[in-house]
């Protein structure tokens, strides 16, 4: 993975509101712990050599803690570099609502799993599709509407979205 | 929103205008700004634009077989496909469903379910039901229309909205601002999501292939809403089909940045349900959410027909099945900006393309209601992304409307006027307009009493009451010379080869002496000959100072005139008659020049419809807007010192071009010729005038016409009120002598050689 991309990848995060931190596998559990506002819940990331387990984060939790929450973990199965979008999975793990319930959400992504623009990551999807398709949804920076008379961040959705970027070792 | 009488169509508009017409105006305009941005930084959006209107044509044409499709895949993943004939059996069956799972439905934005008025059927048979979507909430509480596709509140200011949700439901501490507003919507409704039986989605579009729902929302009440509820039920027209997720590409691209200018929804959902995602039972304190499971989930896709087969059947009404819904030709259109969809709509759509939609899901009778805000400016034509010839949709049915009339008891006063192949009984008015040629011919060849005789008191009285000409507006006044009089009585094309010829001889011309020569046709216009002749002497002058013969041959009017009141076959049968006249010239490689841009978009645009490809195709390639012709003369060596440049203390040009230039692109050459020759000009923002033909005339709209007009006024007033006024077509310059004090000028006439 080139660091243009991650480069391209940060600045449109930037761009759609998100904040963000660049990490490595010995680096994860402090910068992740550096970007939860508790309570915190996730889901297991699936990644090798990262978990939640050390870090204050209720893993697989119940709905009753989901709704409590003000921090939600997930993994992103991609990362859009020129528009700052994850591709969260709706998966039995319960990505879904844990990314959109909690007013923060915390997307982690690994480096390798970015892709170039929105028509790849389709391609990406695609292929996924002719063996089983399944849901998933492009999330781009916090949830918004202008529908009250002015752009107001946070409605449905989360309020404030922070990327983990996990370099590939 | 029925509206029978003309005064009351007045009135309504009036009463928008006071009420709503602010917020409009700002966000649309907004979202339109943010259009033009978007569009223009992504390269290759033109191209794009071409393959998904490539991609819909291939979808509507292969729909039987995507229905068929989409019913084995959704199957096949655990759902049911129900398609239903019309909205009553749609409305059955999400009843049947929503009383199989309880009583409480959550429903994210849907226009299609506003086509169905699905809310009302649930409420009917007690159920409740609630709209998720912020804007979709306040017009629910208000209990009004959408008053747009994807704004359905953007009437509304912050304000009006505060008063209303204090008013409904009498919070503890008075709400104020948006972000109030807003918690307060959404605690209220994430209360409601969280204890809903069912949720209702729309969708933007569906793949057949897979069974994927596709979409798209920025507030995340859309993945919610499937997301909670164990029952998913998707309602969307048949036409939302495509085959499969590699088609849906170039609309991911298009979509946002046509609706609001974004480069990307925050939401864009690929559902292919039932999802694997856990059932969600908020109340359970332990079970974790990878044990909660999601085997009671159930998806049902409910697709509509409604018309629409009818649609696809019917070759002009056929394109509007392309229709993304992204709203951006209410966004670009003049005439919606002012009073929204509430009155530039129908029972559910709303802005251009609602007429079309209107006609097919509800009938003739609904679009008639406000197809004639449609003024045929073609500005959402090249806004479309999916590029659908929108005005000619309104055209087509507005004759369909003209041919349902009922013959009244004034037509004998128009009988004369009208050919033959129009329908008696279609409202006197468009008549009238639609035949102007005849009524300019008569005009100038009694002018001035013509002038003196249309002003006067009784008479005018009885073209508002009769033709609904509005009384406050100048009437158009016929020069007794008209421009081809003028221009036979110099001497004709002989005296202009001659004065093209010392041109060339004094060095002045872009073709050297000893070569052959350019010939062009300036054609007379109806507007040009009869009223406006200045500008068509101007012209001319100009072509000859740069070495170019003339001619001003006798050709027909364009057909702009009958065209823009419904009557197609009047145009049409113009169409032949002006290329018939033309054929000789354009065979004889002559270039035809117009200096009315609403009759070069006929050419261009519209005669594709009425001419043999090849001839279209000749004519369109040949002819040119008048100073787009000069700007290619200059190109080619023309010298523009011939041309009269600013005067020594010249207070510079605010230029208006025409709508219909524009979008044809021939309105940048002015610009170009007048910097060129050191004018220092600054250019209108305004989408249109307001006049657009004889739409500014119109009694009903007369009020319309100036609140469009204003925000021109507004532009070439303050730091431009010096400077001097000049638009390309007639109707701008009639407005915009209503409208300033400034007298305006024809572009072409600024560059006059015989300018003083
Ligand atoms: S007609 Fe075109 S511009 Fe208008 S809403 Fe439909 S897709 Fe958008």
């Amino acid at each position: 993975m080139s660091n243009v991309r991650i480069a391209g990848f940060g600045e449109a995060l930037e761009d759609h509101g998100v904040s963000w931190a660049r990490t490595d596998i010995e680096g994860f559990r402090s910068t992740l712990v550096d970007a939860l506002v508790n309570p915190a819940v996730g889901v297991p990331l699936g990644y090798e050599g990262v978990s939640l387990d050390d870090a204050p984060v209720t893993v697989d939790p119940t709905p009753a803690e989901l709704r409590a929450a003000t921090t939600g973990v997930t993994p992103a199965r991609l990362g859009v570099a020129t528009y700052g979008s994850f591709l969260i999975d709706s998966d039995a793990k319960g990505s879904e609502p844990v990314s959109l319930y909690p007013e923060r959400h915390v997307a982690v992504v690994r480096e390798s799993d970015l892709v170039a623009d929105l028509p790849a990551a389709l391609d990406e999807l695609g292929d996924a599709y002719a063996e089983n398709p399944a849901s998933a949804v492009f999330a781009t920076g916090p949830s918004a509407t202008g529908d009250m008379g002015a752009l107001v961040e946070g409605v449905h959705g989360p309020k404030h979205v922070h990327a983990v970027v996990l370099e590939n070792r | 929103m029925s509206v029978d009488e003309p005064t009351d169509k007045a009135a309504h508009i009036r009463h928008l205008l006071a009420t709503e017409r602010e917020a409009v105006r700002e966000n649309t305009s907004h979202f339109n700004r943010e259009r033009y941005r978007a569009s223009t930084e992504y390269e290759g959006y033109e191209e794009l634009r071409g393959r998904a209107r490539e991609i819909k044509e291939d979808a509507i044409e292969r729909l039987p077989e995507l229905i068929e499709t989409v019913r084995e895949s959704v199957e096949a993943n655990g759902g049911t496909v129900y398609v239903a004939d019309d909205a009553a059996d749609a409305n059955r069956y999400v009843e049947e469903v929503v009383r199989d799972d309880g009583d409480t439905v959550v429903k994210s934005k849907s226009m299609t379910t506003e086509e169905i008025d699905l809310n009302e059927a649930l409420e009917a048979a007690g159920v409740d039901v609630y709209e998720t979507d912020l804007g979709e909430f306040v017009v629910q509480v208000a209990d009004e229309a959408p008053s747009h596709l994807v704004g359905p509140s953007l009437h509304r200011s912050s304000d009006d909205i505060a008063e209303l949700f204090n008013d409904r439901f009498d919070p503890e501490e008075p709400l104020e601002t948006a972000q109030e507003l807003t918690e307060f919507a959404r605690d209220y409704l994430g209360d409601r999501i969280v204890e809903a039986d069912v949720g209702v989605t729309g969708a933007n579009f569906v793949l057949a292939e897979s069974g994927t729902i596709t979409l798209v929302t920025n507030e995340g009440n859309g993945r919610k809403v499937a997301a909670t509820p164990d029952t998913h039920v998707a309602v969307a027209g048949i036409e939302k089909l495509l085959p499969s997720i590699e088609e849906l590409k170039p609309f991911t691209e298009l979509i946002a940045r046509a609706a609001t200018g974004q480069d990307v929804p925050q939401y864009l959902s690929m559902l292919t349900p039932p999802s694997d995602s856990p059932s969600l039972d908020f109340d359970d304190p332990t079970t974790p959410l990878s044990k909660q499971g999601s085997e009671d989930r159930e998806f049902h896709l409910v697709l509509l027909d409604n018309g629409r087969t009818e649609m696809r059947e019917d070759p002009q009404l056929r394109e509007t099945l392309y229709c993304i819904r992204c709203g951006a030709c209410a966004n670009s259109c003049a005439n919606f900006q002012q009073v929204g969809g509430h009155a530039f709509g129908g029972e559910t759509y709303t802005g251009g393309i609602a007429t079309g939609w209107e006609a097919g899901v509800e009938g003739l009778d609904t679009a008639a209601e406000f197809n004639d805000l449609c003024t045929g400016c073609s500005r959402c034509v090249n806004a479309c992304p999916v590029e659908i010839d929108i005005p000619w949709i309104n055209t087509v049915v507005r004759d369909r409307v003209n041919r349902g009339a009922d013959e009244g008891q004034f037509d004998h006063l128009v009988e004369g006027l009208t050919p033959d192949e129009e329908p008696g009984g279609m409202d006197l008015g468009k008549r009238f307009f639609g035949n102007f040629e005849t009524a300019a011919k008569l005009g100038s060849a009694t002018a001035p009493l013509s002038n003196w005789l249309a002003n006067a008191g009784p008479v005018r009285a009885g073209m508002e009451r009769v033709l609904g000409i509005d009384g406050r507006r100048d009437l158009p006044q016929f020069e007794r010379e008209t421009f081809r009089d003028w221009f036979e009585k110099r001497g004709g094309a002989a005296a202009s080869t001659k004065r093209a010829r010392e041109t060339r001889a004094a060095g002045g011309s872009l073709v050297p002496r000893d070569e052959a020569t350019r010939e062009a046709i300036v054609y007379p216009d109806l507007y040009t000959n009869y009223v406006r002749p200045g500008r068509g002497r101007a012209a001319v002058r100009v072509l000859e100072a740069l070495g170019v013969h003339v001619e001003v041959p006798d050709v027909p009017s364009s057909g702009r005139a009958p065209l823009s009141q419904g009557m197609v076959a009047t145009a049409d049968a113009k169409a032949s008659r002006v290329f018939g006249a033309l054929a000789e010239h354009l065979d004889a490689g002559r270039d035809v020049v117009v200096v009315e841009p609403s009759d070069l978009a006929m050419f261009r645009r519209e005669y594709e419809k009425f001419l043999p490809d090849a001839s279209h195709q000749r004519l369109s390639e040949n002819s040119y807007e008048a100073v787009e012709y000069v700007f290619g003369l200059l190109e080619n060596g023309g010298d523009a010192d011939v041309l009269t440049g600013p005067d020594a203390d010249d207070p510079g040009v605010a230029y208006h071009s025409h709508c219909q230039q524009r979008t044809l692109g021939a309105a940048a050459h002015t610009q170009a010729v007048l910097d060129r020759l050191g004018y220092d000009v600054v250019l209108s923002e305004a989408e249109c005038c307001g006049m657009a033909g004889s739409f500014g005339y119109k009694r009903d709209y007369y009020e319309l016409s100036m609140a469009v007009g204003e925000d021109l006024a507004t532009e070439f007033g303050g730091v431009h009120g010096n400077r001097r006024v000049v638009a390309s077509g007639t109707s701008c310059l009639d407005q915009l002598d209503d409208l300033l004090d400034r007298k305006p000028a024809h572009p072409v006439e600024l560059l006059d050689p015989a300018r003083t």
